[in-house]
């Protein structure tokens, strides 16, 4: 046992002060949070040049004293009198918008003409220009109509699906909690198939490197394969661990700072995109609010400790198998990929799996895979917001731990007499015979 | 007293025999030389002592006692791939491989130090492995063979790709660990070697032993009785019957003689004659040629 501790510790500690840890620990929230910035900066980019657009308005449906179109970047709107022919030498103006007059206050049609010696005008802006006016008309044939305000918008309802169950002790999960579930759910099968891969990747390189290295012999006539194996597993985990927790500490501070530094606060953001949208903005604080209060209600006590079980339980069975593959190809990266996909179909199905259990939770699909040890790791941590009957996690997470031991065994075997073979091409037959061999 | 002792050991492998029967001891104190031709089940012998794996059948005694899982701190073992942890200080792999092994930390310490001391290579302590040149990569792995203190050390290939100043180096290394009472076993197919620092030796082939004891014994053995006798003057015109003449130049002649007695008289013959002596020597086999012809005989076509 002391062997297996000294073996984790090096193993954990040769990494983790490794210069590319270090690294890709630190510079990983950086460049998320510098692709966040950048591309919201591209996506808000309207081009530098502001284009002044004279706005002839012969319908009245921008109103007696304001302006109903928004000066948005790049676009400056000025309401002219006069006529388009006027203002078509003015070289102050970039653009002439005019609007002709409405004839027939039942139209579902109207063309409005833009003049501009561009030849290509945005997508987005054209889209803009044209919802601009359209809530300009619609207010003016409501107040042509005579329709009253607020009448007007009680006539647009929001329904909302709220479920109930049939016995009174039937679970039951509102229409907002299932979105948070989804959302939690998806990020942590995500978490896990990220996880499973690359840990398992960074174990299965240890083992190959030991044995071109050559220094496993001496190894193993040191310490038994088997705690060389678990040593590795359990050092490299904690590699992960530290990773993934620094990770869940400075990817939200680095964000909020990036945020504040670049004045792109969050609330803003919302509240542009809800002018746009014409939301309630009462709305929208009241869908925050559940979010919140959904999110403060999910059952962390209980999702967090499940989530490292199988954190845990699918990085130690992946990993060990990915270590066999790495003992028995050495760093021959083609017969690695050969022997590989065994191992890595399951991880990517299940990750498809994961994408169709957030979205019908219920399903027996969701169910088997849940219970299948190659799949729960990733399909299950997705399941846990959704509540699932509290059976199905007991013998999941059973059947996981049970599954764990197996694989961790077999590999152990493969193991073995995988590290001091030489010079043979590895077949999956091949791997079979070893699991009987003798020590 | 015997320090390890391999008592028909057997190992079989899918689809060969690597090691038949093969029996030895190894005394305490002894430079011992494992011998055979390549693919003759050395290094599965040498894995079964060191416990990397199990014999079918047959055991392994080490001082005294059955291998267990105290072993390794009473083995060292240098296998012919040599390996390190290229990225590791030299420091922590060293502190690293005595803790494996059984060491304290003090004791750990105190080890590396000596041999730091020794070599004098201070400065190779923070040093990756890497940054190292190959000559001083295997003075590391040596000490990482001996720094524990093992009562038993196996070299596997000790000399190859040494230059001969590290090569003088290790032989020197290897008397004075004898000299402490370390058993240091050779394994090898460079006879010379064998020759010039191995007291006991054991030649497998095939996977199993064709011979075993001290070397000076088993030259005995094998020897031919001829001898070299260099000389002066005029041979006296009959020589007796029990003598043969082998090979005869000018002032030298290689004779064999049916029984060693016979020498003595041949001598006594030749001295009354009148023949100057000038120098006269039995000529035992080296070990190469006791393996070539031993090996022979069991591998016709090669």
């Amino acid at each position: 046992m002391e062997k297996l501790w000294l073996v984790t510790k090096r193993e954990y500690i040769s990494r983790v002060l490794k210069k590319s840890f270090i690294l890709t620990t630190l510079v990983t929230p950086l460049a998320i949070a510098l692709f966040m910035i950048i591309a919201g900066f591209l996506m808000n980019y309207e081009g530098a040049e502001q284009r002044k657009v004279a706005v002839i308005d012969t319908s009245g449906i921008l109103g007696k004293d304001s302006l109903g179109l928004k000066n948005e970047k790049g676009l400056q709107f000025i309401k002219v009198d006069g006529k388009v022919d006027d203002y078509k030498r003015d070289e102050s103006y970039d653009a002439i918008l005019e609007l002709p007059p409405i004839s027939d206050l039942m139209t579902r049609d109207y063309e409005a003409n833009y003049y501009s010696s561009e030849g290509i005008l945005g997508i987005g802006v054209i889209n803009r220009i044209e919802e601009d006016i359209e809530k300009n008309i619609f207010s003016f044939k409501r107040d042509a109509f005579g329709f009253d305000k607020d009448s007007l918008r009680s006539l647009n309802t929001t329904v909302g699906l709220e479920r109930k169950g049939l016995k009174e002790d039937d679970e039951v999960v509102s229409s907002s909690a299932s979105v948070i579930a989804t959302g939690i759910g998806g990020a942590m099968g995500f978490i896990m198939y990220f996880a499973v891969f690359m840990y398992g990747m960074m174990v299965m390189k240890s083992v190959t490197e030991e044995k071109t290295n050559r220094i496993v012999e001496i190894m193993v006539s040191s310490v038994k394969p088997f705690y060389l194996l678990m040593g590795k597993i359990l050092g490299v985990g904690l590699v992960g661990l530290t990773q993934v927790a620094i990770w869940a500490i400075l990817i939200p501070v680095i964000l909020t700072i990036a945020m504040w530094m670049f004045g792109m606060d969050a609330q803003e953001i919302q509240a542009s995109q809800n002018q746009m949208a014409d939301v309630d903005t009462k709305e929208i604080e009241s869908q925050m609010l559940s979010v919140m209060t959904e999110l403060k209600k999910q059952n962390w006590l209980l999702i967090i400790p499940l989530f490292l079980i199988y954190f845990l339980g699918g990085y130690m069975m992946y990993s060990s198998l990915f270590a066999a593959v790495g003992s028995a190809t050495g760093d021959d990266l083609s017969e690695n990929q050969s022997l590989m996909w065994p191992i890595t179909l399951p991880v990517i199905i299940a990750f498809y799996i994961m994408f169709s259990v957030v979205q019908n939770p219920g399903s027996s699909l969701a169910t088997w895979s849940s219970m299948f040890p190659l799949f729960s790791p990733i399909v299950m941590p997705a399941r846990l917001a959704f509540e699932p009957p509290w059976w199905e996690i007991v013998l999941s997470v059973a059947i996981l731990i049970a599954s764990v031991i197996f694989f961790v065994w077999l590999s152990g075997r493969i193991y073995r007499v995988g590290i001091l073979m030489y010079g043979k091409k590895v077949t999956l037959k091949e791997l079979g015979k070893w699991l009987f061999y003798k020590e | 007293m015997n320090i390890l002792e391999v008592k028909n050991v057997h190992k079989q492998y899918s689809n060969h025999k690597a090691v038949n029967g093969v029996s030895f001891a190894v005394p305490e104190g002894c430079i011992f030389g494992l011998l055979g031709p390549n693919g003759a089940g050395k290094t599965s012998l040498i894995r079964i002592i060191t416990g990397i794996t199990k014999a079918d059948q047959g055991e392994v005694n080490l001082d005294g006692g059955k291998l267990d899982a105290r072993h390794p701190s009473k083995i060292g073992y240098m296998p012919e791939e040599r390996g390190l942890y290229k990225k590791m200080k030299v420091g922590s792999q060293l502190m690293y491989l005595a803790r494996l092994r059984g060491m304290s930390k003090a004791e750990a310490s105190i080890a590396i130090d000596h041999w730091f001391n020794k070599f004098d290579i201070q400065s190779w302590r923070n040093k990756k492995v890497e940054e190292l040149s190959k000559g001083m990569q295997q003075k590391i792995q040596f000490i990482s063979t001996v720094i524990h203190n093992p009562r038993v050390i196996i070299l596997d290939e000790p000399f190859s790709g040494l230059d001969p100043i590290n090569s003088n180096l290790m032989k020197d290394e290897i008397y004075e660990l004898k000299s402490t009472g370390t058993s240091i076993i050779l394994s090898t197919h460079r006879m010379e070697q064998v020759e010039e620092i191995c007291e006991y030796m054991v030649l497998i082939n095939k996977g199993e032993n064709v011979l075993d004891g001290a070397v000076s014994e088993v030259k005995e053995r094998f020897k031919e009785h001829c001898f070299k006798i260099c000389y002066k003057g005029d041979l006296p015109k009959s020589l007796p019957p029990s003598i043969q003449i082998i090979k005869q130049k000018e002032g030298e002649m290689t004779i064999q003689v049916t029984d060693d007695r016979d020498s003595n008289s041949f001598l006594d013959q030749l001295i009354r004659a009148g023949v100057y002596i000038q120098s006269f020597e039995e000529i035992l086999p080296s070990v190469n040629e006791i393996f070539i012809r031993v090996v022979g005989e069991t591998n016709p076509v090669a």
